[in-house]
């Protein structure tokens, strides 16, 4: 018993040094920041988004910034704050379900694979090969050609083609844990596959899964506003910042700012999300950790 | 390094098979009857059972993939539902678009990347580090497409400097390619530097500068010779990225490259077009990629290769 108290003890431990590295990074506080401002936006867009984002008003149509309409207005007199606020609920939503999608498929493919070994490795690995060798917003574009556009397709299409990422991660890990001890401690007391590679294994390649979701959330993100800005994400009206970029782009020339405002949104989203995983990475992993103190 | 070749060539036969399989079951798995929705709704059944049988989707699926295998061989990729023009040859007519803004991104991301990252690993933590870094930051986090447009905004619109679209001479080249080479070049400054700053505390620099060599020479001859091997690997790798950015900078730019076609296809559910130009895509891809891999062995035979 006292033992297990020192284990978790220790843990906690871990856990909160972990925890102070973190918030001792500067960027990784201006990371926490930025994340932390667009889940506020994304849970009180009601209350805090000045107009309705749907509300059309033709005369107000592309309207400059100004204290009536702080962002403008697109070329429907729509306010731009407004659509953005919205926006975040859908941009962070393809971001995390297309992580959630990847993560669902991708991470038990890895790890049976890695697990098991042989034949099962090898026709597992052959399909992350296979979907590896498109591009993945190749992937993701010529998924959404066979479902149709819509929200929700480019949301899977995008979880789709983080698949084969999710897959190779954990399968590398899985391969580096199961000669270790534990697992020969599971297996010699008769444990499951099943349950060594989901209760024993699985848990403790968490780290560098962390790390990778949260990188992959961003690059979800910069997808979905790139199939919304080809037109085969989310459509009219929805406010989503990528096609709210490729509306706007018609009146670059009399109204540059219907362009600029969700371009900036994008990449600060995606600069969060960036800021956060690299910060991660170097305390969750110990041996990018040592190989930096060398740097 | 030949029997790693013909292992790398036989590897490459079942992700090839995959991919194949991959883009023939695309018009198969569309929802619905695929043969009604490309025909579109105004058609009569008898165009839609004339399209289905010129598709060959009446037959059995078996059969229509070894048609499909066969018809590949000969490089037929079947006929444009929009043009009414073979596949391969509408292609072959934009490919040369594609493949110069794509060379010419990777052009700027070396020229740009490799420098950068050389002079930040060498000035460590100094202002024009924290610069090049910060820069390489925004550039992974920037959507090229919103890049694009700001060019334009900023060279065509407002300064007049640069044509904002249409393929033309050099000019029309500068702003596509920075658009698509930005998310490779701040890639490539970041591996050139962390390449650089472990290769410069190897023993071999040291014994370098021992002999007297100036720094320049230690560094441009010595040291980056060697941080150069991954920069290629992660360079080929980054083709993929051009690629992708490829269609979207087409978009943005009007580059009538396979990128803006492979988009105008889907719209008009021209899904001939959309496969052939998939299974285009990603052939040059892996082929890229196998380039790469063999180049990789050739430029560090210290490597063994399962």
């Amino acid at each position: 018993m006292r033992k297990i108290i020192r284990r978790i003890k220790w843990l906690e431990k871990a856990r909160l040094g972990a925890f102070v590295k973190i918030l001792e990074n500067r960027m990784a506080i201006l990371g926490i920041i930025i994340l932390l401002a667009f889940a506020f936006s994304a849970v009180f867009a009601d209350f805090i988004s000045p107009y309705d984002p749907l509300h059309i008003d033709l005369e107000k149509m592309l309207e400059k910034p100004s204290t009536k309409h702080i962002l403008g207005t697109d070329e429907l007199g729509r306010d731009i704050l407004s659509r953005i606020i919205y926006g975040t609920r859908i941009s962070l939503m393809i971001g995390v379900i297309s992580v959630i999608i990847g993560l669902l498929f991708g991470v038990p493919l890895g790890a049976v694979a890695g697990y098991c070994g042989g034949k099962i490795d090898n026709i597992f690995m052959g399909i992350t090969d296979v979907l590896l060798s498109f591009p993945s917003l190749l992937l993701a574009i010529a998924i959404v050609a066979v479902l149709g556009t819509s929200l929700v397709n480019a949301m899977i299409a995008i979880g789709i083609s983080q698949i084969p990422v999710f897959a190779r991660l954990v399968r590398g890990s899985v391969l580096s844990l199961k000669g270790r001890e534990f697992v020969e401690a599971a297996k010699g007391v008769g444990a499951t596959n099943f349950r060594i590679i989901f209760s024993h294994i699985l848990p403790n390649c968490l780290a560098p899964i962390i790390v990778q979701s949260t990188l992959l959330i961003a690059s979800g993100i910069i997808a979905g506003a790139g199939l919304g800005f080809l037109g085969l994400g989310a459509q009219p009206p929805t406010p989503e910042w990528g096609a709210m970029l490729s509306r706007g782009r018609i009146y670059i020339r009399v109204a540059p700012h219907i362009c600029f405002f969700p371009g900036l949104t994008i990449m600060l989203a995606v600069l969060g999300f960036n800021l956060l995983g690299d910060v991660l990475r170097d305390v969750l992993d110990p041996r990018l950790r040592m190989l930096k103190a060398r740097i | 390094m030949l029997a790693y070749l013909v292992r790398r060539l036989l590897r490459i036969i079942p992700t090839l098979f995959g991919i194949l399989l991959i883009v023939f079951l695309m018009i198969r798995l569309v929802p619905g009857d695929p043969a009604r929705i490309m025909a579109g709704e105004q058609a009569t059944a008898e165009d839609v059972e004339n399209l289905r049988r010129q598709l060959g989707l009446d037959k059995p699926i078996h059969t229509q993939f070894l048609i499909y295998l066969a018809s590949l061989l000969q490089g037929d990729l079947g006929i444009s539902l929009r043009t009414r023009q073979p596949v391969m040859s509408e292609i072959l007519t934009r490919f040369p678009a594609t493949l110069e803004l794509s060379v010419a991104g990777m052009f700027v991301s070396i020229l740009i990347g490799v420098p950068a990252g050389v002079i930040s690993a060498v000035r460590r933590y100094s202002i024009s580090d924290n610069i090049a870094m910060l820069i390489a930051l925004f550039g992974l986090c920037t959507p090229a497409f919103w890049l694009g447009l700001m060019l334009i905004l900023l060279f065509s619109v407002t300064l007049g400097w640069l044509p904002a679209a249409e393929r033309g001479g050099i000019e029309h080249l500068i702003l596509p390619a920075i658009t698509v080479g930005m998310v490779s070049t701040a890639i490539i400054t970041r591996q050139t530097r962390s390449s650089m700053l472990e290769v410069i505390t190897q023993d071999y620099i040291t014994t370098a500068r021992a002999k007297g060599n100036p720094e320049k020479v230690v560094i441009l001859k010595h040291a980056l010779k060697n941080a150069l091997i991954p920069v290629v690997t992660i360079a080929g790798l980054q083709f993929g990225t051009l690629l992708g950015g490829a269609i979207l900078t087409e978009t943005v730019f009007a580059w009538p490259g396979i990128g803006r076609l492979l988009v105008d296809s889907i719209f008009a559910r021209d899904y001939p077009v959309v496969q052939g130009v998939v299974l285009f895509f990603s052939l040059s891809f892996v082929l890229v990629n196998l380039f790469v891999d063999i180049l990789y062995a050739y430029l560090d035979p210290r490597i063994v290769y399962d």
